[in-house]
């Protein structure tokens, strides 16, 4: 059976189709759930795309994290089912609390957008059980918040509990030991800020993303 | 109401006998709110009256062209059941006065030129130019702009593919900041901007009503910049809202889908005076306004500054009254205010009402206010040659390596803050001859197996020298950056910034350049399907140099592997194809000395086409490994930009001095060969009858041009991606 993965619109998100056609373009279905909707529909994974939800107003994902639709994909989480956020998705869950830390502006203050080398650091989450340990992977950045930070306690857990997902090769925006992308405590939530999506297809530069996104339809 | 009076029409901007000729149109006198939008509609911006007589001489048709100029956007059919909508606009002055407003603003302009012709904005590029580097000002102006189409235009959600960013002393004071949309439709959902069936409902849809851009077109656009304080000129710039404009953007594609609008026009100059009266003229019905109904963003606002307004994020949707219900359901989706504040009536008059039963404030027939506009002759001299030497006549440059490293700009600091990668079509992004699009079905996603190829060119100091001779190189440069990436042309659309049109040298430049345009397109064969004048652009008295902007889309008909884009690859040949006249009168090296006027080297049209075919031949069958059009800086800048993204090495001869290096002349490109393909792209060429010199190889950490210059690959590349880091990355302006 195909499997079909959630993909969360609040006015302002813009990657969302993005996010549809990578899955479609590694064998499982897309489906748009609306955010004020609170049913998931049975979808087997969800993934909160990249975009400016509610404008980015007061902050990245400050007002998305109300939405009844994160309700619904809290509950989804707590009973271990798949969640990526992709960059403005990774800011909704920090926010949400579904992942520790929170995504301050680049540290040159500006919005980048370019490729970056990701390192898989481990194979143990929904985004990286295709990869290998150490796989360098070329997948681009397009954000303005996306410089991971959280507190020492917090960091000395993430490494401790073989939470980062993944590292940048080349720091480009200031993130904390590197920070690309971490996981939730259960392992089934992933946020990262670099957009696998757009790295599916030769065509477009890069297919490196194609094992992450390949990764989550696995876990679902 | 205020009462008519000469100094009213004058306060405006009308003069005496634009004022007569309303008061002969109307049959009496007008009355205050008449002429506020008299004065709108019949200001430059919105009337085009001193350069409609002259663009008529340019083409515009084609077989496959389905709307050409005068609508919101120019659409052309590209196949499988898909049209493409393309516009550019010019937001220079609004920049001038407050730069990230006035590039936001542009940006949220011309995405709803496009999305009002019910398709889907999927591109957008951003020619801009500005003052020179060592000037604060225009640092500031640079910074601000370029941090407002990064705000803007990723916070809506429209990746920006392309541009150019040009420094040069005669943009210090007034910049040009020119903006581009590309979208995509289906076909049989085209919509155009105009009125009909009598009893339809006028909405207004998005943000409400405030005072900013009030008079901005007229005000600004409409008259240049004096060497004192414009901080008065403050208040007429309006304040764009990304996220408003992105609720817009997916309520009215939903209202289009759902076959729900009859017809549909943005606000955008002159507010609800142009879309009412445009709508209505177009549609040969007639209006009714009601004022009161116009939401507003605060209280105590007059008629005429509710009806001439420039609040950003609007637009107006014609719809029947038994669509109303589900039209106000899909806006409360979206979160976007909606209200009914017009009728359809069959009287041809634009009447602004106090309430539809209330006080008649306004009665005009509405296409007066479109179309009516008095169209200018205006006097033309050709100007005096300049004083001074041209580039010819300069001296040899003691240190041509120097002289080339300090012509290198980089634009990656730029394009790194724009999102160009969003909705996975981006095959060749910014920063190459031209971008390549996957041409995906706008509403399926459904991907055709073809490209959509855009290129924006400019070069001022061609046009200085030659506006005609000039202008016709530009869209010349266009085919060829195309040909780069393996496309052919389709459709040409054009901004011509130019200075006071009051002044007859001005004039005369403006109809060179049209005569221009309109001699390299019916050569090329690629009808103009739109257009942007802007005038006035000057400064303390001083008009800038001649600058006619030319966006040209194109089509790679099967689009299966990247092009190899500006590169070198070690081991491997450099030919360069095309003729080696050149002239440095008008080049970039020779700007830099501050020379001006001279004669360009020639263009022949025929010869062109026959390079620019062998260009896009080679780049499709995957002959070449590298390709760059040669231009702005001949022949030394196009090697070095390949060495400096290659970091690779080349050693050059057959380049006998800087004339050679930096002279610049049309028809040339750089192609890099695998050492085993050169005799057969050499025999592709000669069975083109095109001109071929080989120049060199690729090779090694130095760039050497024998007997000229000997450089290291890591300072061309210094000098080449460092420039605008450090003039502009301290940055002025924290968003």
């Amino acid at each position: 059976m195909t499997t079909t993965v959630g993909v969360v619109v609040f006015p302002g998100t813009n990657c969302e189709m993005d996010a549809v056609f990578a899955v479609e373009r590694m064998g499982g279905e897309g489906r748009l759930l609306w955010h004020a909707d609170d049913d998931l529909g049975g979808v087997d994974a969800v993934i909160v795309p990249g975009g400016f939800a509610h404008g980015d107003y007061l902050r990245p994902g400050a007002i998305a994290r109300f939405s009844s639709m994160m309700g619904a994909v809290a509950g989804f989480a707590a009973d271990g089912g798949p969640v990526l956020g992709i960059c403005n998705g990774f800011q909704v869950l920090t926010e949400a609390g579904l992942l520790p830390g929170a995504l301050q502006k680049n540290s040159g203050l500006r919005f980048l957008c370019q490729p970056t080398v990701l390192r898989v650091e481990t194979s143990e989450s929904i985004l990286t059980g295709r990869a290998s340990m150490g796989a360098e992977l070329s997948v681009p950045i397009n954000h303005f918040e996306g410089n991971y930070t959280c507190d020492d306690e917090t960091l000395a857990r993430l490494r401790a509990e073989d939470r980062i997902v993944l590292r940048y090769v080349d720091n480009p925006n200031g993130s904390v030991d590197d920070i690309a992308g971490v996981c939730n405590e259960g392992r089934n939530v992933v946020g990262l800020m670099p957009h696998p999506e757009r790295a599916c297809d030769e065509l477009l530069g890069s297919a490196d993303g194609a094992v992450l996104i390949g990764s989550l339809l696995d876990a679902a | 109401m205020p009462v008519v009076s000469q100094p009213l029409h004058r306060a405006l901007g009308l003069t005496d006998d634009e004022a007569v000729r309303i008061d002969e149109i109307l049959g009496r006198p007008a009355n205050g709110l008449e002429l506020a939008m008299y004065s709108i509609m019949w200001s430059e911006h919105c009337s085009y009256k001193s350069s409609r007589i002259h663009l008529g001489r340019l083409p515009t048709e084609a077989p496959w062209v389905l709307v050409g100029p005068g609508e919101n956007a120019g659409v052309v059919d590209v196949g499988d059941g898909i049209a493409a909508a393309i516009r550019i606009e010019s937001h220079n002055h609004p920049s001038a006065i407050e730069p990230y407003q006035g590039a936001a603003t542009g940006v949220g302009g011309i995405l709803r030129d496009i999305f009002t012709m019910g398709a889907r904005p999927i591109a957008l590029m951003d020619p801009l130019r500005f003052g020179p580097l060592d000037d604060p000002r225009s640092r500031w102006i640079a910074e601000g702009v370029i941090s407002g189409v990064s705000g803007y235009g990723n916070a809506v959600g429209v990746p920006t593919i392309g541009g150019e960013v040009v420094f040069d002393r005669t943009y210090k004071g007034n910049p040009l900041v020119n903006v581009l949309c590309l979208g995509v439709l289906p076909t049989e959902r085209l919509v155009l901007g105009q009125a009909s069936g009598v009893g339809n409902l006028a909405v207004l849809l998005g943000s409400s009503t405030g005072r900013d851009g009030i008079g901005g077109v007229s005000v600004l656009a409409s008259a240049g910049f004096s060497a004192d304080d414009d901080g008065d000129k403050r208040p007429s710039v309006q304040v764009g809202d990304p996220y408003e404009e992105k609720r817009l953007i997916e309520a009215c594609l939903q209202l289009l889908d759902e076959g729900l609008v009859i017809g549909i026009q943005d606000l955008g100059g002159a507010g609800l005076t142009c879309a009412t009266s445009e709508t209505a003229s177009r549609g040969g019905v007639g209006m009714d306004v009601d004022v009161s109904a116009v939401p507003r963003r605060e209280p105590g606002m007059e008629a005429h500054e509710v009806m001439t307004s420039e609040s950003q994020e609007r637009m107006l949707a014609i719809v029947e009254p038994g669509g109303l219900d589900r039209v106000l359901a899909i806006c409360e989706r979206w979160e976007v205010t909606a209200a009914v504040m017009g009728r359809v009536t069959d009287s041809g008059s634009l009447r602004i009402l106090d309430g539809f039963d209330g006080e008649v404030l306004a009665d005009v027939p509405a296409s007066s206010l479109h179309d009516e506009a008095p169209l200018y002759d205006r006097p033309m001299a050709e100007p005096e040659a300049p004083s001074g030497p041209s580039g010819e006549d300069l001296q040899a440059p003691a240190d041509v390596g120097a002289d080339l490293l300090d012509l290198l700009v980089d634009p990656a600091w730029v394009y790194r803050q724009y999102d160009h990668q969003l909705f996975l079509n981006t095959v060749v992004g910014p920063g190459d001859d031209a971008a390549v699009l996957k041409l995906r079905h706008p509403t399926t996603g459904v991907e055709t197996g073809r490209g959509l190829a855009m290129t924006t060119d400019g070069n001022h100091r061609w046009c200085s020298v030659d506006p005609r001779g000039g202008t016709a190189r530009v869209v010349a440069e266009s085919l060829m950056n195309l040909a780069c990436v393996g496309a052919r042309p389709l459709a040409v659309v054009n901004c011509l910034n130019f200075g006071n049109p009051e002044h007859p040298e001005v004039m005369w430049q403006l109809s060179e350049a049209v005569d221009g345009l309109a001699e390299a397109c019916v050569a090329f064969g690629v009808p103009v399907v739109g257009g942007n004048v802007s005038l006035y652009n000057e400064s303390a008295g001083t008009d800038i140099d001649p600058t006619p902007v030319i966006g040209l889309l194109g089509m790679v008909d099967d689009l299966v592997r990247r092009p190899p884009g500006a590169t070198l690859v070690d081991g491997h040949r450099l030919v360069l194809l095309g003729p080696s006249d050149v002239s440095l009168d008008g080049s970039l090296w020779g700007a830099t000395w501050d020379a001006r006027g001279g004669v360009l080297a020639p263009l022949d049209l025929e010869l062109h086409q026959r390079v620019v075919d062998l260009v896009r031949e080679l780049v499709v069958s995957g002959r070449v490994d590298g390709v760059h059009d040669v231009s702005a800086g001949g022949l030394g800048v196009a090697v070095a930009e390949m060495v400096s993204r290659s970091g690779v090495g080349a050693h050059l001869a057959r380049i006998d001095d800087h004339r050679a290096l930096f002279g610049e002349g049309p028809s040339r490109v750089v192609v890099v060969v695998d050492p085993e393909c050169v005799s057969e792209v050499l025999a592709a060429a000669e069975a083109a009858q095109v001109p071929t010199t080989r120049i060199g190889l690729a090779t090694g950490d130095r760039l050497i041009v024998k007997g000229l210059l000997d450089v290291s690959v890591d300072d061309v590349a210094a000098a080449h991606t460092d420039r605008l880091p450090e003039a502009l990355g301290a940055g002025t302006t924290n968003r």
